[in-house]
C-alpha cells in the first residue's frame, strides 16, 4: 500500500482538488467563496508542485475566462464557486459550450438565493447548472454523495468535458464539500483518463467544427501550428462567423447530439432494490445519503422501497426513470430545493406518481422526514 | 522595394484567405488601420504566426482577430483580458495581444483592465478608443468627452471621461503609449514595442466614429475626423511647454511609461520550481 492509496480522512473539497489533479488538470482560475475555497488553497499549493498554474482572479466572471483561456491553450483547467459565483459564470459556460471548449466548474452549492446563507447546504443549483446562460445549449450536470464520489466524479467531469469538448458542472453541496470521511484513492494506474484528441490532416485542413469524426472534431492547441478562429458567434465548421441557415441548426443538432448518441457513457446513477419494489425514492448529492437510510429503515419493517441514485443529473436520465416508474405507482423526490429535478422526475413519470419532499432552509434532512414521506405513500 | 509592396505582401502573408471579405467596418472606419499597423509590427518583429495570439471582446473592434492568420479568439464583452490571462499563464512563449474597444475594454471590462495592469501579465492591450460604442449606435461610452451628445445621452453626456494612460499607469502597467489611427507608423512603433515589453502594455489608439457619434454632433466626414486628430494632437514634449489650459482638448501622444517590473508568467515559473523544490525535498506532507 502505497502513499496514494493509504486510506486517509478527507475533505470534500480536498477530493476534489485531488481528483483534478489525478484526472490531469493542469490549470485553476478561482474566485474565494464559500464553501468552495478549499478547492482554491488546496490547489494554490498543489498545482506548482505538478507543473500547472493556480490564479486567483478579480471575480468570477474573470475566473472562468481564464479557465477557457488556458484551456484553448491545451491545459485541462477547472474553476470552482458557490451559487454567487455560478450566476456570474453563466455566460462563460454559454461561451464554452457554443465554443466547444473543455472546462470543469465546480458548484459546491450553499442556500440561496442571493447571499443566502453562505455556510448551509443547498441543492438550489440543479436548474442553473442546467439552463443558466441564455439560448440552447446542452450541458453534462454530475453530482457526487461521497467524498469518494467526488474524487471520482471529479476525474469524470474532466474526461466528459475532454471527450465531448463541453463544460461539465460538477455540483456538490456544502455539506459534501466540508464533510470528512475515510477514504481509500484509486492508485494513479488504475484511473482512467482521457486526454485531448489529436489530428492527422495538416494544419491547412484543419476545421476545429466539423461534424468528424463522431460529433465531436478535435480540438487543437493554440500555438502549435494549427491556426483557427474560436468565437461566440455561430460559426462555420472553420470557426468563421456565420450567418447561413444551412450552417448554424446543423451545429446546433450536432451539439445536441454529441451528447444525446452517448447516454450509455454519460448517465451515471445507481439502482438499488428498483425491480419489486412499489415505492422508488429518487435522490443524490448528500439527499442521496440521508434518503437511503430512510430506504432502509422502510424496508427494515417489510416494505418494497426501491432506491435510484442520481450521479448525472443533467442530460437528465429519462429513460432510467421512465423504466423504474413504469411499474410504479409512487415516486418520493426529496431535494435540499423548492423542487427542481422533481420537475423532470414529474415530466417522465408524470405528476400523480410523484410526491416531492423540499426542504431549502439550510439544513440538511433528517432521514424520519422522508421516511414519514415514504410510509405515508407505502400501504 | 517600395513600401507600397511590401504592405501588400504584408496582407498577403496576414490575412486569411478563406475568410469572406469585405469586413464589417464603415467605410471610412479607423479598426482598419490599427488592423493594418498590427500585422505590419508582427512583420517588422519577424515573429512566427504561431507563436502570435489576437484575442479581442466584442463590438466593432471585436471583430478584428477573425481576419487575421493568427491564433484567434472572439470571446465576450469586456472580458477578453481574462481569457487572454489563461491562455498567456499556459502559453507563456506566446505573444497575447488583446484588441479592444473603449466601451469593452473600460467600462464592462474596467476591472478585468486594472487587475490585469496590476498582475503585470505579459499582454499587449491595445485600445482602439473612438470614444463611442459604435456597433449599437453611437451610445456614451466611458472615454467619451462630457458634454458631447449621443444616443443615450440626449442633453449632453455629464460623465468625466477615463484617461486611459492614467488609468494604466496608476493600475501598474509597464509600458503605456497613446497614438492615434492618423500616426499610422508611430501607432506601428508603439505597438511593436509594446509586443516585446516583458509586462503588460497598453497602446491607446485614438480613432473616431463618423457614422454614429461623429455624425449626432456633426463632427464631419471621415477625412474631417481624420484631420481632426493630426490638428489636436500633440507629443508629450510639446505638451509638457503647454500650460493645463493650452492641453485641454489635445491628444497627448507617445511613450508615457516604459518600466521594468517582474512580469507576472516569469514570477509564476519561480512558484513552481520552489514548490516543486519543498516538494521534492519532502516539505509537504500531501502525497500523490
Amino acid at each position: 500500500m502505497n502513499a496514494h492509496t493509504r486510506p486517509r480522512l478527507m475533505q470534500g473539497d480536498e477530493a476534489c482538488a485531488e481528483g483534478a489533479i489525478a484526472a490531469g488538470c493542469r490549470f485553476f482560475a478561482g474566485y474565494p467563496i464559500t464553501p468552495a475555497t478549499e478547492i482554491a488553497e488546496l490547489l494554490a499549493k498543489r498545482l506548482p508542485q505538478v507543473g500547472g498554474v493556480f490564479i486567483q482572479m478579480e471575480d468570477e466572471i474573470a475566473s472562468l475566462a481564464a479557465v477557457i483561456g488556458a484551456a484553448v491553450g491545451g491545459a485541462k483547467a477547472m474553476t470552482a464557486t458557490s451559487g454567487p459565483g455560478l450566476s456570474l459564470m453563466q455566460e462563460h459556460i454559454g461561451y464554452a459550450a457554443m465554443a466547444e471548449i473543455p472546462c470543469v466548474i465546480v458548484d459546491v452549492q450553499r442556500l440561496g438565493p442571493s447571499t443566502g446563507r453562505p455556510t448551509s447546504p443547498a441543492q438550489g443549483d440543479v436548474m442553473a447548472a442546467r439552463w443558466g446562460s441564455h439560448g440552447d445549449y446542452p450541458i453534462i450536470v454530475i453530482s457526487p454523495s461521497s467524498v469518494r464520489e467526488v474524487f471520482d466524479l471529479t476525474v469524470r467531469a474532466f474526461n466528459f468535458s475532454e471527450q465531448y469538448r463541453t463544460p461539465v458542472v460538477l455540483l456538490m453541496d456544502e455539506v459534501i464539500g466540508h464533510m470528512r470521511e475515510r477514504v481509500t484513492l484509486p492508485s494513479p494506474e488504475s484511473i482512467e483518463r482521457v486526454e485531448r484528441a489529436v489530428t492527422t490532416v495538416p494544419p491547412e485542413w484543419y476545421k476545429p467544427y466539423e461534424n468528424f469524426p463522431a460529433d465531436v472534431p478535435p480540438l487543437l492547441p493554440f500555438g502549435e501550428g494549427y491556426r483557427y478562429h474560436v468565437t461566440g458567434l455561430h460559426h462555420d465548421e472553420r470557426g468563421y462567423p456565420t450567418e447561413q441557415v444551412n450552417e448554424i441548426q446543423p451545429w446546433l443538432d450536432r451539439i445536441f447530439r454529441k451528447i444525446e448518441r452517448n447516454l450509455s457513457d454519460i448517465l451515471l446513477y445507481e439502482e438499488d432494490g428498483v425491480e419489486d419494489a412499489d415505492t422508488l425514492v429518487i435522490a443524490y448529492g448528500i439527499t442521496a445519503r440521508v434518503a437511503r437510510h430512510a430506504v432502509e429503515v422502510s424496508r427494515g419493517r417489510g416494505r418494497k422501497v426501491g432506491f435510484l441514485k442520481l450521479q448525472t443529473l443533467w442530460p437528465f436520465p429519462e429513460e432510467v426513470v421512465e423504466h423504474a416508474a413504469a411499474r410504479l405507482h409512487r415516486i418520493v423526490v426529496p431535494e435540499l430545493n423548492m423542487g427542481q429535478l422533481a420537475r423532470e422526475v414529474e415530466r417522465v413519470a408524470g405528476r400523480n406518481k410523484v410526491h416531492r419532499v423540499n426542504r431549502a432552509d439550510g439544513e440538511i434532512f433528517q432521514p424520519s422526514e422522508i421516511l414519514a414521506v415514504i410510509e405515508e405513500w407505502t400501504i | 522595394m517600395k513600401r507600397e509592396q511590401r504592405e501588400s505582401r504584408v496582407h498577403e502573408r496576414y490575412l486569411r484567405h478563406h475568410k469572406k471579405f469585405p469586413n464589417v467596418w464603415c467605410a471610412g472606419c479607423g479598426i482598419g488601420i490599427v488592423l493594418g499597423a498590427i500585422i505590419r509590427a508582427v512583420d517588422q518583429l519577424q515573429l512566427d504566426k504561431n507563436d502570435v495570439a489576437l484575442l479581442s471582446g466584442i463590438g466593432c473592434t471585436g471583430r478584428m482577430p477573425v481576419y487575421v492568420d493568427f491564433n484567434t479568439m472572439h470571446t465576450t464583452h469586456g472580458r477578453a483580458l481574462a481569457f487572454a490571462t489563461g491562455l498567456k499563464l499556459v502559453r507563456p512563449e506566446m505573444k497575447v495581444i488583446v484588441v479592444m474597444g473603449d466601451g469593452d475594454a473600460l467600462a464592462i471590462g474596467g476591472n478585468h483592465f486594472i487587475h490585469a495592469a496590476r498582475r503585470n501579465i505579459g499582454l499587449t492591450a491595445i485600445v482602439v478608443n473612438n470614444a463611442t460604442y459604435g456597433m449599437t449606435g453611437g451610445q456614451y461610452s466611458p472615454t467619451t468627452p462630457t458634454g458631447v451628445r449621443s444616443p443615450t445621452a440626449p442633453y449632453g453626456n455629464i460623465e468625466q471621461p477615463f484617461p486611459i494612460t492614467d488609468l494604466s499607469i496608476a493600475a501598474g502597467a509597464a509600458f503605456v503609449a497613446r497614438s492615434t489611427v492618423y500616426h499610422v507608423q508611430e501607432l506601428e512603433k508603439f505597438i511593436a514595442q509594446a509586443i516585446m515589453k516583458e509586462g503588460f502594455a497598453v497602446v491607446e489608439a485614438v480613432s473616431y466614429c463618423h457614422t454614429t457619434l461623429g455624425r449626432l454632433n456633426q463632427w464631419g466626414t471621415a477625412p474631417e475626423m481624420m484631420r481632426r486628430l493630426k490638428e489636436q494632437s500633440i507629443t508629450i514634449t510639446q505638451a509638457e511647454r503647454l500650460s493645463e489650459e493650452e492641453r485641454q482638448g489635445k491628444i497627448v501622444r507617445g511613450i508615457f511609461v516604459n518600466r521594468d517590473i517582474p512580469e507576472y508568467t516569469r514570477l509564476y515559473r519561480r512558484i513552481v520550481e520552489q514548490a516543486q523544490r519543498l516538494a521534492a525535498g519532502g516539505a509537504d506532507g500531501q502525497a500523490i
